[in-house]
C-alpha cells in the first residue's frame, strides 16, 4: 500500500486521498485577456517533472499541497497551503 | 519483416514521431493513397511497444456524439478487410459488445446512445436484463448483491477484438514495402522552427542519431504528447494518467461477447488463446510511468467476481499499464496546429486502438493536403479556444 503524509493527520494509506490537480495561479478574471483565460481554464502542464499538486485527505477533508515527481511517483514533501490576504492561489 | 536502415537521411518529405499503430498507419496511407513515400517513422523504443501493445484490443463504434460515431464507424469498416489488405492474419473477431446498465439513468444513456447510433446506421440496441441473461447465461445479474443489479445493456453487434501487435506489424510492413523508413531506438530531442513572418513553421528534427530536415512533422505518440508539444512551444489540455490492464491464465472458451460495465469499472473479453483480457478505469492521478499496482488488480478482480463468481480460482498471469493522453471532453485532438507543418494525432485517452485505421487515413490526408480531413474537424486543436468541445461520454473511462 502506498502511503501519503497528510500535514495534519500524518502518514495514511493512499486510498484515503483524492488528487486535485496541479497547483495553479488564477489570472484576475477582470483583467485577463480571452487567451489567458482560455489557457487557465483548459490547458495543463503535463510535461513529466516535479510538480506541486492539490491533494485532499478525504476522511478528514484536509486539502494540502504535495510536491511530487510525476515520473518516479516519489512525494518530496507535503504542506498546508497558506492563502495570501484577499484570497487567490 | 522490416528493412533495417543504418543511417537517417538528411531530409524527408514527412517525419512521423511514434512507430505505433497510428504513426505506421499514417505512413502506410501516405505511401499507398497519397504517393508520399519519402517518409521516416521514428520511435524511441520499438515498433508497437507503446499503447498499441498495451490496450485491451476492443473495436466498437457505439459512441455518443455524432462526431465519434461517424469516425468510429469508418474505422470499423476499415478494420474488416485489413487482414486481406496486409496479407497478414489480424485475428479480427466479431463478438458483439454489451455495455451493462445498473441504474435507470444508465439505461437512459444506453437508449440515447442506441438512437444516435441507429441514426448513423450503426447497429446498436438497448436490451433488457432478460436478453442479457440469454446472451450471457453465466453472468450473475444480481452482482452477488454487492452492487446494483444489471437492468439491461447497450448491445452493439459489430463489437470485435483483434490481435494488437499484428496491426502495427501489418501497417509497418506495408509502409516499409512502399519505401517508408522505420527507425527504432531513435529519440526526438528537439524540433527546429523558423518564423518568416507568417508564424512558426517546422524546418527540422533533432534526434539522438542526428538532425533531419523536414517541413512536415506528425506527432503520433501517446503519453509523451505534452513533452513533444513543449518542443514547439504549445500548451494543450492533455493530462496523462496510466491505464492498467491484466490477463488471466488461458481457459476453455466460455465467453464469446465483450462485456463492459461502466458502474463496476470492468471490461472483459476472451482472447483467441483463451486468456481473459480485463481492464478497468484510469489510475486516479497523473503519472508518467507504466508501473502497475496491486490496488488495481485487487479492485478489478473484486468487480469481476461480482459478475462472474465462478472465476474465483482463476489466476492472473500478467498485468501492465500504458500512459493515456486524457482530454477534458474525452475526444482526441487531431489535425493542424498553430505551428505550420506540425500535425497532431493525440489525446487518445482510452480509445486509441480501435481508431488506428481511420486515424491513419484521416491524418495522412491532413498531412498530404495540409487541411483537416472532414471526419476530424470536431477534434481540432483550437476547439478549446472556441469553447466548442466535443463531449464524448461513450469513452471507456466514463462512468454513467
Amino acid at each position: 500500500m502506498k502511503i501519503l503524509t497528510c500535514p495534519i493527520n500524518g502518514p495514511r494509506p493512499m486510498s484515503e486521498f483524492a488528487y486535485g490537480g496541479e497547483l495553479r495561479e488564477m489570472p484576475d478574471p477582470a483583467s485577463a485577456t480571452d487567451a489567458e483565460w482560455t489557457d487557465y481554464v483548459f490547458n495543463r502542464n503535463s510535461v513529466p517533472g516535479i510538480k506541486c499538486e492539490w491533494w485532499c485527505h478525504t476522511s478528514s477533508g484536509v486539502w494540502f499541497v504535495a510536491e511530487r515527481d510525476t515520473v518516479s511517483d516519489i512525494v518530496l514533501r507535503t504542506f498546508l497551503h497558506v492563502k495570501s490576504v484577499g484570497g487567490g492561489a | 519483416m522490416f528493412t533495417r536502415h543504418e543511417r537517417l537521411k538528411n531530409s524527408y518529405d514527412v517525419v512521423i514521431i511514434g512507430a505505433g499503430g497510428h504513426g505506421l498507419a499514417a505512413a502506410y496511407y501516405l505511401a499507398r493513397d497519397h504517393g508520399i513515400s519519402n517518409v521516416a517513422v521514428l520511435d524511441q523504443g520499438y515498433i508497437g511497444g507503446g499503447n498499441t501493445g498495451r490496450n485491451t484490443t476492443i473495436i466498437r463504434s457505439n459512441y455518443l456524439t455524432p462526431e465519434g460515431v461517424k469516425f468510429y464507424d469508418e474505422s470499423v469498416r476499415l478494420w474488416q478487410d485489413l487482414s486481406q489488405d496486409f496479407d497478414l492474419n489480424l485475428f479480427y473477431s466479431t463478438r458483439g459488445h454489451f455495455t451493462l446498465a445498473h441504474t435507470d439513468s444508465a439505461m437512459r444513456t444506453m437508449r440515447w446512445r442506441a438512437e444516435v447510433n441507429k441514426h448513423f446506421g450503426v447497429q446498436s440496441e438497448a436490451i433488457d436484463a432478460k436478453a442479457v441473461a440469454e446472451a450471457v447465461p453465466m453472468m450473475d445479474l444480481n452482482c452477488g448483491g454487492h452492487s446494483p443489479p444489471v437492468l439491461g445493456a447497450l448491445y452493439h453487434a459489430p463489437g470485435a477484438i483483434a490481435r494488437h501487435d499484428t496491426v502495427a506489424w501489418g501497417y509497418g510492413r506495408g509502409a516499409d514495402r512502399r519505401g517508408v523508413e522505420i527507425h527504432q531506438n531513435t529519440q526526438v530531442l528537439g524540433i527546429e522552427l523558423e518564423d518568416r513572418g507568417s508564424g512558426p513553421a517546422v524546418v527540422g528534427v533533432r534526434t539522438n542519431r542526428g538532425r533531419i530536415a523536414t517541413r512536415k512533422l506528425l506527432c503520433a505518440v501517446a503519453g509523451s504528447t505534452p513533452g513533444v508539444l513543449a518542443m514547439v512551444g504549445l500548451r494543450s489540455p492533455i493530462y496523462v494518467h496510466p491505464l492498467q490492464a491484466m490477463v488471466s491464465e488461458p481457459l476453455k472458451p466460455w465467453l464469446d461477447p465483450i462485456i463492459v460495465s461502466g458502474s463496476l469499472h470492468v471490461y472483459i473479453s476472451q482472447s483467441a488463446r483463451g486468456e481473459l483480457v480485463m481492464g478497468a478505469s484510469l489510475d486516479p492521478y497523473e503519472l508518467h510511468s507504466t508501473r502497475s499496482t496491486l490496488d488495481f488488480a485487487e479492485s478489478l478482480s473484486a468487480h469481476m467476481l461480482e459478475l462472474f463468481p465462478f472465476l474465483s480460482d482463476v489466476r492472473i498471469v500478467r498485468q501492465w499499464a500504458g500512459m493515456a493522453d486524457m482530454t477534458p471532453d474525452f475526444s482526441p485532438i487531431m489535425g493542424k496546429t498553430p505551428v505550420s507543418g506540425f500535425y497532431l494525432d493525440s489525446g487518445w485517452g482510452t480509445w486509441g486502438f480501435k481508431a488506428t485505421p481511420v486515424c491513419g487515413k484521416t491524418m495522412s490526408h491532413t498531412v498530404a493536403r495540409d487541411e483537416n480531413h472532414v471526419l476530424i474537424r470536431g477534434f481540432a486543436f483550437d476547439r478549446f479556444a472556441r469553447y466548442a468541445l466535443t463531449g464524448e461520454k461513450g469513452a471507456a473511462s466514463v462512468g454513467h
